[in-house]
C-alpha cells in the first residue's frame, strides 16, 4: 500500500509539524495542537483528544468557537495522560475545563487518570457514544463516540465562546449527544501506516455495516448496493433507535477515501428519507469531518435541534476544518 | 523434601523487562495481525514502542530495588503508550511494584503478581471470559499461587504460570468479547485470538525463560 510519508513512526509528528506550518492560528508544543491566542481569562476551556487518522478531527476543530486544545495520539491510539495533563493546564482561563471524551476503552481510561492529576484545574467531563451499531449493555465496551464529536465540540465550544460557566458547558455537551445518533458503512477498509497493508479484507463487491473510525470491521457484511440503500440501512438503524422527528442536524461524513461527489449522492438520498419520515433537515454539513484514514466509506450523524442548539450551532467558528460567521 | 528459594533481586526484574520487550518485538506482527482481526491493528505497534521506552528508561537510569523497576517500568507504559494497553499494563506492573516487599521470595513475587492482576481487572472492569487479558493473567496468577503452596522451585513456578497464560490466551478463541474495542463486533469476535491476552501471555512467559537461567541456591526453611 503506498503511504505518501516520510516513515511510519513519524507520520503522526510530521503531520503536526505540517498542520503549524499551515495554520498560523494553531501552536503544537509536545503532541498538544493549541490555539495560537492562548487562554481567554473566565472562558471554559475545551479539550479533546484521541488517535490520529480521524483529521481533521480533533486537531482540525481548535480555533475560535470550537476547542481550545487537541490531543493527538498515535494512529489509532487515545492520547497519554501527559499530553492531556498539560493542555488542560495551559488551556484554563480560570473557568475550569470541558474534557470531550470518545466513548473508547483506551480514550476513556487515559483522559480518568489526566483528570484525576489535573489538581488545580476544575475539570468536567462528557462522554460521547452515538454509534447506533454497538449495543450499549453488559456485553460491549458501550457505544462509540464518532460523528457525534463533531457537533459537541461546535456546539459547545460556543457557548464556552459566550462566557457559560463549566457546569453549562458541560450540560449542553451531554445534551447533544444524548439527542445525536450515527451509522457507518465501510466500502472498503483502511490501511494504518505501521501495518501497511489493509486492517481487513474487504472482497470487491461487499461492505462493511455498522463500522467505527478505526478500520475494525463493523457488525455485519453484505454485498454492495446502492446508494439508496445503503443510506437507507443507516437511516433505519438510526430511526429505530432515535426517531426521527423536527428539525435535524445532519452530517454526511466521508471515512476519507471517498469522493465527495458521492457522499452528496449518499446525502440525497438521506436527507429524502427523512422527509420521508416528516422530519426536515434543518442544518448539514457534508464531507470528510470524522475519518478512518484512507477507508471508503460514509456515516450519517443526526442531531434533534431546539432553539438552543440551533444558535450555537450557527455562530462563528474559525478553526482549519470548520469555519463560518466570521 | 529439599526445599529450594531463591531471591528475585533487581537485576532479575530487569531481565525481565529486557526479555518482554525482545519477545514483543519478535511476536509484534503476530500481535498486529490478531488485533487487525477483532480490533484496530495497534496492538503490537503500541507495546514494542512502549517496552522500548521501558528498555531505556531501565537503562538511563539504574534502578537500585525490585520495585524501582516496577514502578518504573509501569510508569512508562502509562505515560507513553496509550491506548487502553498502556494503562492497563501501565497498572499492573505499578500495582506489583507496589506490592512487593524485598528481598522478593516466589511467594512475595506471586502475591504482587495477584495484586497487579487485580489492580487490572478494576481499571478495566474487565472479569475472566470477557475475552481481554485477564484470561491470561488470572490463570498465571492462580498457577503461582499454587505453585507457592506446593513448593515448587520459582524456574518450574514460572515454567507452570507460563503455560497456564498460554492456555488462558488460547482459551480466548470461541470467547465472543464483552470488553474493550472487539466487543464491537458482537459474535464476529468469536473464533479470534484475543491480542490483549496473547501479549499478557508473552510477558508471563518471559518469566519462565529468565528464571531458568537463575541459579538455584538450596535454602533452609
Amino acid at each position: 500500500m503506498k503511504k505518501l510519508i516520510n516513515a511510519a513512526e513519524t507520520a503522526v509528528d510530521d503531520a503536526l509539524a505540517g498542520m503549524a506550518a499551515a495554520h498560523p492560528s494553531l501552536r503544537v508544543r509536545d503532541r498538544v495542537v493549541y490555539r495560537a491566542s492562548g487562554p481567554r481569562a473566565g472562558k471554559v476551556g475545551l479539550v479533546s483528544g484521541g488517535g490520529s487518522g480521524h483529521e481533521p478531527l480533533h486537531a482540525g476543530f481548535v480555533g475560535y468557537g470550537m476547542l481550545d486544545a487537541a490531543c493527538p495520539g498515535e494512529v489509532f491510539t487515545s492520547p497519554v495522560p501527559d499530553q492531556i495533563i498539560e493542555a488542560t493546564a495551559a488551556v484554563d482561563g480560570g473557568a475550569g475545563v470541558l474534557h470531550i471524551v470518545k466513548n473508547y476503552t483506551g480514550d476513556v481510561l487515559n483522559f480518568e487518570m489526566a483528570a484525576e492529576l489535573c489538581e488545580d484545574v476544575e475539570v468536567a467531563s462528557v462522554l460521547v457514544d452515538d454509534d447506533v451499531a454497538v449495543q450499549d449493555s453488559l456485553y460491549t465496551a458501550g457505544r462509540r463516540g464518532t460523528g457525534a464529536t463533531l457537533f459537541v465540540e461546535k456546539i459547545a465550544g460556543a457557548l464556552a465562546e459566550e462566557g457559560a460557566p463549566l457546569a453549562g458547558v458541560a450540560a449542553v455537551a451531554a445534551a447533544v449527544d444524548e439527542r445525536s445518533r450515527s451509522f457507518g458503512v465501510a466500502l472498503t477498509s483502511c490501511t494504518t501506516p505501521a501495518a501497511g497493508k489493509p486492517t481487513f479484507d474487504l472482497p470487491e463487491g461487499e461492505v462493511e455495516l455498522g463500522i467505527g473510525i478505526h478500520g475494525e470491521p463493523g457488525r455485519t457484511r453484505v454485498a454492495l448496493a446502492s446508494a439508496r440503500e445503503l443510506a437507507g440501512v443507516a437511516m433505519d438503524a438510526i430511526h429505530r433507535d432515535l426517531p426521527l422527528e423536527g428539525d435535524l442536524l445532519v452530517l454526511l461524513n466521508g471515512m476519507g477515501g471517498t469522493p465527495l461527489m458521492e457522499l452528496y449522492v449518499a446525502f440525497g438520498e438521506v436527507e429524502s428519507y427523512i422527509r420521508g419520515k416528516g422530519a426536515r433537515v434543518a442544518r448539514s454539513l457534508v464531507g470528510n469531518y470524522v475519518t478512518s484514514l484512507d477507508m471508503q466509506g460514509f456515516s450519517v450523524t443526526i442531531c434533534r435541534l431546539d432553539d438552543t442548539l440551533t444558535r450555537l450551532w450557527d455562530a462563528p467558528v474559525e478553526t482549519p476544518g470548520l469555519r463560518w460567521g466570521r | 523434601m529439599e526445599h529450594l528459594d531463591i531471591t528475585l533481586d533487581t537485576a532479575f526484574f530487569v531481565a525481565w523487562f529486557e526479555d518482554v520487550a525482545r519477545t514483543v518485538r519478535l511476536h509484534r506482527d503476530r500481535l498486529i495481525e490478531l488485533d487487525a482481526a477483532i480490533g484496530d491493528a495497534d496492538h503490537g505497534a503500541n507495546l514494542d514502542r512502549g517496552l522500548s521506552e521501558v528498555r531505556a528508561a531501565l537503562a538511563g537510569w539504574p534502578p537500585t530495588s525490585p520495585i524501582q523497576v516496577l514502578v518504573s517500568a509501569g510508569t512508562t507504559l502509562i505515560r507513553r503508550v496509550g491506548g487502553a494497553s498502556g494503562p492497563l499494563y501501565g497498572s499492573l506492573f505499578r500495582s506489583m511494584g507496589k506490592a512487593l516487599e524485598p528481598p522478593v521470595t516466589l511467594a512475595g513475587f506471586a502475591a504482587a503478581f495477584d495484586a497487579g492482576v487485580v489492580a487490572v481487572e478494576r481499571l478495566g472492569k474487565a472479569a475472566p471470559g470477557d475475552k481481554t487479558m485477564v484470561d491470561a493473567l488470572v490463570p498465571a496468577a492462580r498457577a503461582l499461587a499454587l505453585a507457592v503452596r506446593d513448593g515448587v522451585a520459582a524456574p518450574e513456578a514460572f515454567a507452570l504460570a507460563g503455560r497456564a497464560a498460554e492456555d488462558g490466551a488460547r482459551a480466548t478463541v470461541p470467547l465472543q468479547a464483552r470488553k474493550g474495542r472487539a466487543s464491537y463486533l458482537g459474535g464476529r469476535s468469536v473464533g479470534h485470538e484475543d491480542p490483549g491476552a496473547a501479549s499478557s501471555a508473552l510477558i508471563v512467559g518471559s518469566l519462565a525463560t529468565v528464571a531458568s537461567g537463575l541459579r538455584q541456591v538450596p535454602g533452609d526453611t
